[in-house]
């Protein structure tokens, strides 16, 4: 079994929100902007989910990265 | 094999690319695009692009598009015209044939009748424009923007980074008024001159002067004449569906758009329709309209892809419109459909942060914020479960709740 993590890049992201809309639960733009991500491990169950989210990310700032576990 | 062809190798496209696939599409797909360019991310093109903060992102590399995603691509080949009763597209390279079509072929920039021919009157809408610009727009140089639209904006806004001259002209009275209304617009106005642009409202190029064909000067309306090395045309921009015309879409009376149902089905049987060209009933406000915007076009890609890869169980698309522009390093966000009745909630239309809200009786139908990135989603979401004013303000000002 293996889960995944979101990975922003700090250097991309510009807090344009649309993660946010998606999932508020997970995503939040902070008052200066910058991306808060609340519990960053994500099960096989929601990687789909968070896949879409990471497409839909306009400044292409989101990974989901492969946790070996 | 069943075979989906896209026309229009940009965000739309893409995306309706992707989702088709994702929603297990296994037949061909022919991908066409009248650019050169791999598709493209435009919004930086008047952002970091334009001031040479950033390289061109594009989001796939072509391996991936062709190899992943099993896509025959076909860059520089424009559609020209389409028989649905054959099931083909005329394009520039040919007829191809399809069994199913999406048409994401967005917008192309207005210009005017009266435009002379003239070196340095352009618009900005592809990769090939913004760098045209990049080498026109240079410290020192004069910059004419003719329009104060949100690309008209941030064109002023990178030309001020780059330590050029610009002044924007605008017809109207007071700018963005369709998309933000009158108050939001005059507010976000307000940012040109605290940044160093001219604004001039209510006046347009009565006349425009060149020397050996090459732009120099601009005559208003006012009788002032202004020196100029770039006249940028920033009047909107409009369905790219010429190619469609006598095909037998419906396309709209007004802007030649294609008119789709809440499934983003065009008029016509197998043939889908997504991005900036798009007019759709939607849900989320009981009506007909048409979006320019990024999301719009990514969300709406996204839904065609997956129901022209399964017709039978097509889905329809309904959105509470989002999009964003910077100026002068300032975000300035808008979620909704504006109204006539708004407040400033939270800051003032003078000031650099303010939330502004948009009403229709108690009900919440849009929001405009400017650098309160924290507040904008949260009133998206509130506005798509159709949430009231008073939400709306503790929302925006939890510290108020307690104290009234
Ligand atoms: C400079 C600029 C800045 C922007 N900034 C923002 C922003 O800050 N926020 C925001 O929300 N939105 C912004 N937008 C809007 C956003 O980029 C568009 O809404 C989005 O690109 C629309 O996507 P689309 O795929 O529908 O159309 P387009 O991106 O216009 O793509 C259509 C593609 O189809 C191709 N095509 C056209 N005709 C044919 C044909 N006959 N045959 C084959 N191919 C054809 C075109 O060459 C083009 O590549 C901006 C747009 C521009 C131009
Ligand atoms: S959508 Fe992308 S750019 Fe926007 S806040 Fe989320 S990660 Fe950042």
């Amino acid at each position: 079994m293996s889960d995944y993590r979101i990975e922003v890049d700090r250097g991309r992201c510009t807090g344009i929100g649309i993660c946010e809309s998606m999932r508020d639960d997970r995503f939040e733009v902070d008052d200066d902007g910058t991306l808060v991500i609340h519990d960053d491990v994500v099960d096989e169950d929601e990687r789909a989910e968070i896949e879409s989210i990471v497409l839909s990310c306009p400044a292409s700032a989101l990974k989901l990265a492969t946790v070996v576990g | 094999m069943t075979r989906l062809v896209v026309v229009g190798a940009s965000l739309a496209g893409l995306r309706a690319v992707e989702s088709s696939r994702r929603a297990g599409f296994d037949g061909e797909i022919v991908l066409l695009g009248a650019e050169r360019h791999l598709p493209y991310d435009r919004p930086p093109l008047s952002k970091r692009y334009l001031v040479g903060e950033a390289e061109a992102d594009t989001w796939r590399t072509e391996d991936e598009i062709r190899g992943e995603l099993g896509v025959d691509l076909r860059l520089g080949v424009a559609a020209t015209g389409l028989r649905p009763a054959d099931h083909v597209v005329e394009t520039t390279d040919g007829d191809v044939r399809y069994d199913r079509l999406i048409i994401a072929t967005g917008a192309s920039p207005r210009t005017l009748p009266s435009l002379p021919d003239l070196d340095g009157i352009v618009t900005l809408r592809t990769l090939d424009d913004a760098d045209d610009l990049r080498r026109r727009i240079v410290p020192g140089s004069h910059v004419t923007v003719l329009g104060a639209g949100f690309i008209g904006s941030e064109i002023a806004s990178s030309a001020e980074k780059i330590g050029a001259y610009a002044t924007v002209v605008e017809a109207a009275p007071v700018p963005l008024v369709r998309a933000v209304g009158d108050e939001v617009g005059a507010a976000l106005a307000r940012l040109h001159p605290r940044n160093g642009t001219r604004l001039l409202l209510g006046t347009h190029i009565a006349e425009y002067r060149g020397e050996r064909g090459r732009v120099t000067e601009v005559v208003l309306s006012t009788g002032e004449v202004l020196t100029t090395d770039v006249v940028v045309v920033g009047i909107g921009a409009a369905p790219a569906t010429t190619w469609l015309e006598g095909s037998g879409i419906a396309l709209h009376d007004r802007d030649g758009g294609i008119v789709c149902d809440e499934t983003l089905l065009t008029s016509v049987p197998d043939v889908w329709a997504a991005g900036d060209a798009v007019h759709w009933p939607n849900a989320a406000y009981g009506r007909t309209m048409r979006l320019e915007n990024w999301t719009n076009a990514s969300d709406q890609g996204l839904r065609a892809g997956a129901n022209a890869a399964d017709p039978e169980h097509a889905a329809p698309y309904a959105t509470v419109p989002y999009f964003w522009s910077d100026w002068y390093g300032h975000r300035i966000q808008f979620v909704g459909v504006a109204s006539d009745e708004v407040e400033f909630v939270s800051g003032g239309p003078d000031g650099d942060r303010f939330v502004a809200l948009f009403t229709d009786g108690d009900r919440v139908v849009a929001a405009a914020t400017l650098n309160e990135p924290r507040k904008i989603m949260k009133l998206r979401r509130l506005i798509a479960e159709r949430g009231d004013r008073a939400a709306a303000l503790a929302l925006v000002n939890p510290e108020l709740v307690t104290k009234e």
